[in-house]
């Protein structure tokens, strides 16, 4: 700061300096973090890809042996562990069911908090309620107790209903069914976000589109849905890292479990959970395709014009 | 008389569709009650859980097998409650997850506002990619660098069950869910009017002092909201606060939480009531009732939380703009 004063502003060398002193900071700013994410996210994610591909032996620390052939913990995986397929098809057609309908359900009630209604903070109050208490431990009791599930829809009933579709998708809608209230459980955040994202909706658009004589479902669809586009992504895919990591998740349960198997061992613990990685990479993929905001340019105009209005 | 007083018959009928159904202006009594309905069903399912869980911590053994007492506990007895409390070892396990959650929470707060200002508020080279690295830390599930990073604690001696893995992370900004924070804060950032810091920088306040006396001060939406949101994080991990406390650790020589005693309750209890859960005639076998009475007691400390500081929360999640733009 000392010399500041005799510099003329417009002076090129000064600007260029100036510039320095802002990518200084800016790296001064995320340094902790770089650190961090250096030791703790790349390292490791190499460690574990290396640990993947290779026999570890601990005997005076950790000593790696070549296997037979490279794939050989990704081949031993669907060899040995019966259940890991069938698990993982059914995780990610179970999340392929509830990933609509946690959306479309936060969105809903998001958007119902927002209106003009009565008592809008106690429920408020309420549908936080799941941002606190929705965590592992609890959900597992409160799901033993039977109060997690529907108790008018039996399964059997379902049973009748469901028979004519294919198996695995029987299935997978039986476990939505019973699972509802778990996936209501699941959208308090979601409900967060696009609360948060709804109040930054203009109110002007609104009032513009109902002058031109548009209807509330209309307005729904033309001025609400294409702003909150960006959200619903951002939704999908915390619901999909959520839902993947979370503690309830059977998958995670089988890969702990392999880890710590003396038979099995870390290396193969890691190859499943690359296998399970690449899964929910492609689902991930997937979401964003679907969200991604395909005509931004056209929808940024559009708003300009309702606003100018 | 009557003609001028009254509509006609038709646009009577008109008249009552309208406060029925609604119309463009006014939304009709029919989408209210649906609104009502829907918003309350979906507020009973969230609460009769807690509800439940209330009531049936309060049950006696003998009310548990009874049909006729299904809410409400035929007399208030403590006595799950008091058995819960020794079977998790409750005040000291509380007081160790207290601690637990709320040093990591203010690393991880502070850290997450600097590297959140550091990204909103610069332009340096890499930016972007730092970015995407960000980004990618987020989705990979945690599984796959757990191991390593297990590994490199115990090389490096953190895993004698003490804070030190958690501070360590926190510090770094690879707490739990830190991205998350990162981002809001990022996003935060991004709204605050340039031209207030760039007023303080003309008046010689550097780029540090700015950050400490304008942007802190400027951001206390986002930092009540990520604050909130860490203790709540750090309060019901249970997987990665396992593996950072290490596989060894028990609550008389490490650090413990109470989703973890939770978790262990069954066995807690064993040893707890060893004599009793020999005869099975015994008024001491475990039952649903001291689970309940668990359950309940591990996420009251959050309950009463929520409860003083809900109107801030929501407030702040409001301020905050969770989403950014």
């Amino acid at each position: 700061m000392a010399g500041k004063k005799n510099k003329n502003p417009h002076d090129k060398h000064h600007l260029s300096r100036r510039t320095l002193r802002e990518w200084m900071y800016g790296y001064i700013f995320i340094a902790p973090w770089i650190v961090g994410v250096c030791i703790f996210f790349i390292y490791a994610m190499v460690q574990s890809l290396r640990f993947s591909f290779s026999k570890i032996v601990f005997v005076n620390g950790i000593t790696f042996q070549p296997l037979n052939y490279l794939w050989e913990n990704y081949a031993s995986v669907f060899v040995n562990e019966v259940n890991f397929p069938t698990t993982l098809g059914s995780f990610t057609m179970g999340l392929v069911l509830q990933l609509p309908i946690i959306i479309a359900f936060s969105l809903i009630i998001a958007l119902l908090l927002n209106g003009n209604i009565k008592f809008r903070s106690g429920f408020r109050m309420i549908f936080f309620l799941p941002v606190i208490i929705a965590t592992g431990p609890v959900m597992n009791q409160l799901t033993a107790q039977g109060v997690a599930s529907v108790p008018m829809m039996s399964a059997a009933s379902l049973a009748n209903l469901l028979g004519m579709l294919p198996d695995f998708l029987a299935n997978a809608l039986t476990e939505l069914f019973n699972s509802l209230i778990l996936i209501l459980w699941n959208s308090g955040i979601q409900i967060l976000i696009f609360l948060s994202g709804l109040q930054k909706v203009s109110r002007v658009m609104y009032e513009a589109a109902k002058i031109d004589g548009a209807s509330g479902w209309e307005s729904f669809w033309k001025i609400t849905l294409p702003n909150v586009r960006s959200i619903i992504l951002l939704n999908a895919v915390y619901t999909v890292v959520t839902l993947a990591t979370g503690g309830t998740n059977a998958i995670i349960d089988l890969i702990y479990n392999a880890t710590y198997t003396a038979t099995k061992g870390y290396s193969y613990g890691m190859a499943m959970s690359w296998i399970y990685t690449a899964i929910i990479a492609v689902i991930l993929l997937i979401v964003f395709l679907l969200f991604k905001e395909k005509s931004d340019r056209h929808v940024k105009y559009e708003q300009k014009r309702v606003t100018l209005r | 008389m009557k003609l001028l007083t009254l509509p006609p018959k038709g646009a009577r009928k008109d008249y009552y569709k309208k406060q029925f159904l609604g119309s463009n202006e006014k939304r009709g009594i029919l989408w209210s009650i649906v609104v009502y309905v829907l918003l309350i069903t979906i507020a009973f399912i969230y609460v009769y859980p807690v509800l439940y869980m209330l009531s049936r911590s309060f049950m006696s053994s003998t009310d548990l097998l009874d049909s006729s007492a299904t809410w409400i506990p035929s007399s208030l007895s403590l006595r799950n409650y008091v058995q819960a409390i020794k079977t998790m070892d409750y005040w000291n396990s509380l007081a160790k997850n207290i601690y637990l959650a709320a040093v990591p929470t203010l690393c991880q707060v502070f850290i997450c506002s600097l590297v959140g200002y550091g990204f909103a508020r610069y332009k340096f080279p890499g930016k972007m990619i730092w970015m995407g690295i960000l980004l990618l830390s987020f989705l990979l599930p945690t599984q796959t660098t757990a191991l390593p990073n297990y590994l490199l604690f115990q090389n490096w001696g953190l895993m004698d069950g003490s804070i030190k893995p958690f501070f360590l992370t926190a510090i770094l900004g690879q707490g739990f869910k830190s991205v998350l924070c990162i981002l809001i804060f990022y996003n935060f950032h991004r709204q605050v009017p340039w031209s207030l810091i760039e007023a303080a920088e003309i008046d010689g306040a550097g780029h540090i002092k700015a950050y400490f006396r304008i942007a802190i001060p400027l951001s206390s939406a986002a930092i009540v909201c990520v604050t909130l949101f860490s203790f709540v994080w750090y309060w019901n991990e249970t997987y990665l606060i396992r593996q950072y406390l290490g596989y060894g650790a028990t609550r008389n020589n490490a650090l413990t939480t109470l989703m973890i005693e939770l978790n262990n309750f069954e066995n807690s209890y064993a040893t707890a009531y060893s004599t009793a859960s020999a005869s099975t005639t015994s008024t001491d076998r475990l039952n649903d009732a001291i689970k309940m009475a668990g359950t309940m007691l591990s996420i009251a400390p959050l309950m009463i939380m929520y409860f003083f500081l809900q109107k801030q929360f929501v407030e702040s999640v409001d301020r905050a703009g969770i989403t950014g733009e």
